[in-house]
Formats: C-alpha cells, sequence, structure tokens
C-alpha cells in the first residue's frame, strides 16, 4: 500500500471527515533535502471534520500529526496540512 | 537528551523570535522555511534563524521538545507557534500580528 493510502486510511477512520484530499507533492521538491528516489515525501492534506470544532490550529495540526506519525517516522518528510471543521 | 534540552531552553530563550529552519533566512534550503522567512520579513519582525541542517542532534531533539515533526518552527517569546501552515494561516488572518503585539515584539511592517 502507497504511503498515501496508508494516510487516507488512517485519516479517514480517525476523523471520520466530510472533506480529504491527500495529495503527493514529493515531485515538486526532486532533488531537494529529504526528498527520496522512490518518491512519497512530501505531501499537502487538505482535510475538513467537525472533529476539529472548537480545537486550535496547532492542536489540528498535533492530532493529524499523532494519527500519520508512522508515516512520518518512516518516510514522509514534509506535511503541509489545512485543517477545517466545516 | 537533558543536554540537548537544556541547549534548545537556552536557543528558544536567545531572541524574541527564533525561527528553527532549513538552511539560513538569506539562503533558506527549503520553500516551507522560506515562506515563514518571507513572512517576518514583510512584518518586519527582527528574527534569529537557526539552521538545523547543522546538527542532527537539535533537529532530532526539537521534533521531541516541541512534539512536532516538521520544519520550520517559530517560536515567540519562548513559546512554540507552529509551522510554515500555521505561520501563514496566522498571518493572512492578521493573528500573527495579534499575536507578536501581546507578547510585545516590535513589528514595524513595510508599507
Amino acid at each position: 500500500m502507497t504511503y498515501r493510502q496508508r494516510m487516507i486510511d488512517k485519516l479517514t477512520a480517525a476523523f471520520a471527515p466530510t472533506l480529504l484530499e491527500v495529495e503527493d507533492e514529493s515531485a515538486r521538491h526532486h532533488g531537494h533535502g529529504g526528498a527520496l528516489p522512490e518518491g512519497e515525501t512530501h505531501f499537502a492534506i487538505r482535510i475538513v471534520a467537525p472533529a476539529f470544532q472548537g480545537v486550535s490550529r496547532l492542536a489540528r495540526h498535533r492530532m493529524i500529526h499523532e494519527v500519520v506519525a508512522a508515516e512520518l517516522a518512516e518516510r514522509v518528510h514534509a506535511l503541509s496540512i489545512e485543517a477545517d471543521p466545516s | 537528551m537533558s543536554d540537548i534540552k537544556s541547549t534548545i531552553d537556552a536557543e528558544v530563550q536567545s531572541a524574541d523570535v527564533v525561527l528553527f529552519m532549513k538552511g539560513t533566512p538569506k539562503m533558506p534550503q527549503c520553500g516551507f522555511s522560506g515562506q515563514v522567512v518571507q513572512i517576518l520579513s514583510h512584518l518586519g519582525v527582527p528574527f534569529k534563524g537557526v539552521n538545523i541542517l547543522e546538527s542532527d542532534a537539535l533537529r532530532a531533539g526539537l521534533k521531541d521538545y516541541s512534539n512536532w515533526p516538521t520544519f520550520p518552527q517559530l517560536y515567540v517569546k519562548g513559546e512554540f507557534v507552529g509551522g510554515a501552515d500555521i505561520t501563514r494561516e496566522m498571518f493572512q488572518a492578521g493573528e500573527l500580528q495579534t499575536l507578536l503585539a501581546d507578547k510585545g515584539v516590535p513589528v514595524t511592517a513595510k508599507a
């Protein structure tokens, strides 16, 4: 399974999002520090979930980091996050 | 770990605004680090850039210290603010400017 799919599955299970986009932007960072030839190092996540209601930006990002901690530790090097409650 | 923690403690207190980044403010080596440099420069905020690419111990230590897995990491008056996305969203909403003002950091926005 790709890292992208792993993150989609975990985020879906954790937050039941009404919108979820996980874009692999690795190609744009080719040759840059942290990029790997096999790709899947740089991602952008756009997520909308009621679970973020009343939660600060910092806390939203931390909730997401926690859910994809394994992916961050193994491969993913940069994660751009846009998280909204609605 | 306690050594690196005290090193980081000292580093985050070493200036009002400290940016742990890849590369230097003049030569950012990552687009996200560069974005935060641009925002701070645009606001006219004096800040200290710390190049985490120069120290593996610092880089690894900061991830634990801040409980944050990526860089850049922005600190204001010793308090963790966030990474590039949060800094940008706060700047766009005017919240970063408010935070700096509340913390007593002088801002001289260029017209």
